[in-house]
């Protein structure tokens, strides 16, 4: 087991002594976070409510900017190389992030177009996508028609049409059906086994467990402890899963915050 | 410009399947300016064709009670009412008609009005040709005739503009009753040395209107009305803009817009596009239903002449503006019911102020500033200097820039915010 992996060769990201303290807030909700996430692996940030995931992912996306400490994505600085790094990630938040009156078709289109993408090679790009997914005899339908499954799976295609290397999921199969279910995490499998490199986010442990080949418990925005599930399990006395591992680490007080 | 064309694509096809949204931009823009000039007509008719009744009190029963009389019933605007239940109304019953609201107003002339009046006049003509050696030393003396007043009661809801318009137009006849009297005195007591004096007015005014080719440009409703209800309704678009900026918010759609590998702007610059062709899209039709259906409704046409060049890039200039503050409204707002009431209310205050309304001259002199700084008032007077005042470009001009300059200013703070809003 290793707290931190900052120095790991060929991580895809490097976070060095990364902070982020929002205006109001009294506590910093990252703080000197540092973390390597090796490149291809599917790699699992897990932690309890407010253990700062959301915020780290939101930093890695560029969505808001660190209060202090740096990142690297394949050895670009956030600071200086930014439009190279949104080029080359893909994010899949938790909400659905469509457009409830355009097809879906019409969703990905646009997406992709935002990307740089066009013509026929969007297109078919868009297809094959829906298909792998069972979704493309409806792809003329209104995303509002969707069931929430379905727009899990559009959700995902938006994020991946431009073939990322870094996938960011945030709970991506939060309230879905079984099926929906392992039909994505199917899909990602595939689509790790291409090269790319998948973060994701979740509270589902045991799908954790089976999905991730390597996870990070977050708390109080700092790493507990990181590598396989394999390595934190055998790393805790009677621990035989990772919730128990991730119960020992957190405790099992409520974490309600607002 | 592949990104800007997707963007420009992805807003029209939301806006095409928000029927709420297009009844907000085309809809209800038509039906307010049909609407608003169509009662503003029938006011105008109902001033010229039917009449309105007004008490007549008239404890005079001479020559000057006979003379406002006549001349209330020549006006053609008025109906003379005296009797009620076949008797004589008194003073008081009159009032308390027109306090009531039953009755506008009414005049009610003193008692010996005519009697007076000739003896104040008969004094200083006999006292002037004395003065002048044609009066004779006989001539009796009447002595200081008391000040006469006519009064005028109104109906307390009568608007302010109705009042002063009566009390100028009594206040006038008055005058010429008065002048009149003089006159037939002086032709009485000199109809044996003189020709007869001639009575007519010597001094008359001509409203004079500005020309455009061989045309004179005659303002009437329409041509104050379709400027002014046009702007109304581009800057209406304040309110589905925003909306739609906020939805973007709830959705979770900016959250994946904003990890995208294109700047903001890209995503503004289409949804400005978008938005502007709704705005130019709006003002064609109000200008066709001014110009085709207007006439059909028994309305004034909308003159445009050869001034449609100049009247779109007015248009175009004033959508900039009202993008603008949409932009900015929908990126600070964080939900519909922020941003919908907020929207709708602001572009009411910026017509008032902007002088759709009431004209800024007839405002307050701290409002006339205040006015000054409205881009609705700023639209409002370079349509009315094409339309009314048939000025070129090089007039237009300073109030375009204007409105481009506020476009730019919205648009930026909109930047600067999103740009805050990630450091938070």
């Amino acid at each position: 087991m290793n707290a931190t992996t900052e120095n790991k060769t060929d991580a895809v990201v490097r976070i060095h002594s990364l902070s982020k303290k929002y205006r109001e807030a009294e506590e910093y909700s990252v703080n000197e976070l540092s973390l390597a996430i090796p490149r291809g692996e599917i790699f699992g940030l897990l932690g309890p409510n407010g253990a700062g995931k959301t915020t780290l992912i939101s930093m890695l996306c560029g969505l808001i900017r660190p209060t202090s400490g740096d990142f690297t994505i394949n050895g670009w600085s956030y600071r200086s190389e930014g439009e190279k790094i949104r080029k080359n990630i893909g994010v899949v938040p938790q909400e659905y992030a469509l457009y409830p009156s355009l097809t879906a078709r019409e969703n990905l289109l646009y997406f992709g177009s935002m990307y740089g993408m066009k013509g026929k090679d969007l297109e078919v790009k868009v297809d094959e996508h829906l298909d792998h997914l069972g979704l493309l005899k409806y792809a003329e339908k209104k995303i509002e028609t969707y069931s929430g499954g379905m727009k899990r799976r559009i959700n995902l295609i938006a994020g991946i049409l431009h073939s990322p290397m870094v996938l960011f999921l945030d709970e991506p199969t939060v309230g879905v059906d079984i099926q929906s279910k392992n039909v994505i995490i199917d899909f990602l499998k595939a689509y790790n086994r291409q090269g790319a490199t998948l973060i994701y986010t979740s509270h589902h442990l045991i799908e954790a467990q089976e999905f991730c080949t390597r996870v990070a418990i977050l708390d109080r925005g700092q790493v507990l402890t990181e590598g396989t599930a394999q390595e934190l399990i055998s790393g805790v006395s009677q621990a035989r899963s990772l919730e128990d591992v991730f119960l020992s680490m957190v405790g099992k007080e409520l974490r309600d915050y607002a | 410009m592949h990104k800007l064309w997707a963007s420009v694509k992805k807003e029209s096809l939301l806006l095409l399947r928000d029927a709420g949204a297009l009844i907000i931009l085309f809809v209800m823009p038509l039906a307010l300016i049909i609407t608003v000039t169509l009662i503003q007509q029938g006011s105008f008719k109902t001033l010229s064709n039917a009449k309105i009744p007004v008490l007549l009190i008239d404890h005079d029963h001479g020559s000057v009670s006979k003379g406002i009389r006549e001349n209330l019933e020549g006006s053609g605007s008025f109906d003379i009412v005296s009797e009620k239940e076949g008797r004589l109304l008194t003073e008081k019953e009159a009032r308390n008609e027109v306090f009531s609201g039953r009755y506008p107003m009414a005049v009610i002339v003193p008692e010996n009005l005519s009697e007076d009046l000739t003896r104040k006049v008969q004094v200083n003509v006999d006292k002037i040709l004395k003065d002048v050696g044609i009066g004779e030393d006989s001539l009796a003396t009447f002595g200081d005739v008391e000040t006469k007043e006519i009064r005028l009661y109104f109906d307390p809801a009568t608007q302010l503009a109705f009042k002063s318009a009566v009390k100028n137009s009594i206040d006038k006849m008055v005058s010429e009753l008065e002048v009149q009297s003089v006159y037939s005195l002086f032709q009485e007591q000199l109809s044996d040395s003189v020709a007869l004096l001639s009575q007519k007015s010597f001094l008359h005014f001509k409203e004079i209107m500005p020309v455009h080719g061989s045309h004179e440009l005659i303002p009437n409703a329409t041509q104050h009305n379709v400027p002014a209800w046009t702007l109304f309704a581009i800057f209406f678009i304040v309110i589905p803009l925003s909306i739609n900026l906020v939805k973007e918010k709830g959705q979770g759609t900016l959250v994946r817009l904003r990890t995208l590998p294109m700047p903001y702007s890209v995503v503004i610059m289409g949804k400005t596009l978008t938005f502007l062709v709704i705005c130019m899209i709006q003002f064609y039709l109000m200008v066709a239903v001014g110009v085709y259906l207007f006439p059909l409704l028994g309305l004034e046409p909308l003159q445009v002449g050869g001034k449609l060049p100049l009247m779109s890039l007015v248009a175009l200039c004033s959508g900039f503006a009202a993008i603008g503050f949409g932009i900015l409204l929908g990126t600070v707002s964080q939900t519909q019911e922020q941003s919908a009431p907020f929207g709708a209310t602001s572009v009411v205050i910026l017509a008032a102020i902007g002088g759709v309304w009431v004209p800024v001259f007839a405002m307050p002199v701290f409002m006339q500033f205040v006015s000054g700084l409205s881009p609705m008032n700023w639209g409002l007077n370079a349509f009315y200097d094409v339309i009314l005042r048939n000025s070129g470009l090089g007039t237009i001009f300073p109030r375009l820039v204007l409105l481009l300059v506020f476009f730019v200013i919205m648009v930026g703070i909109s930047i600067l915010y999103d740009e805050k809003k990630r450091a938070v």
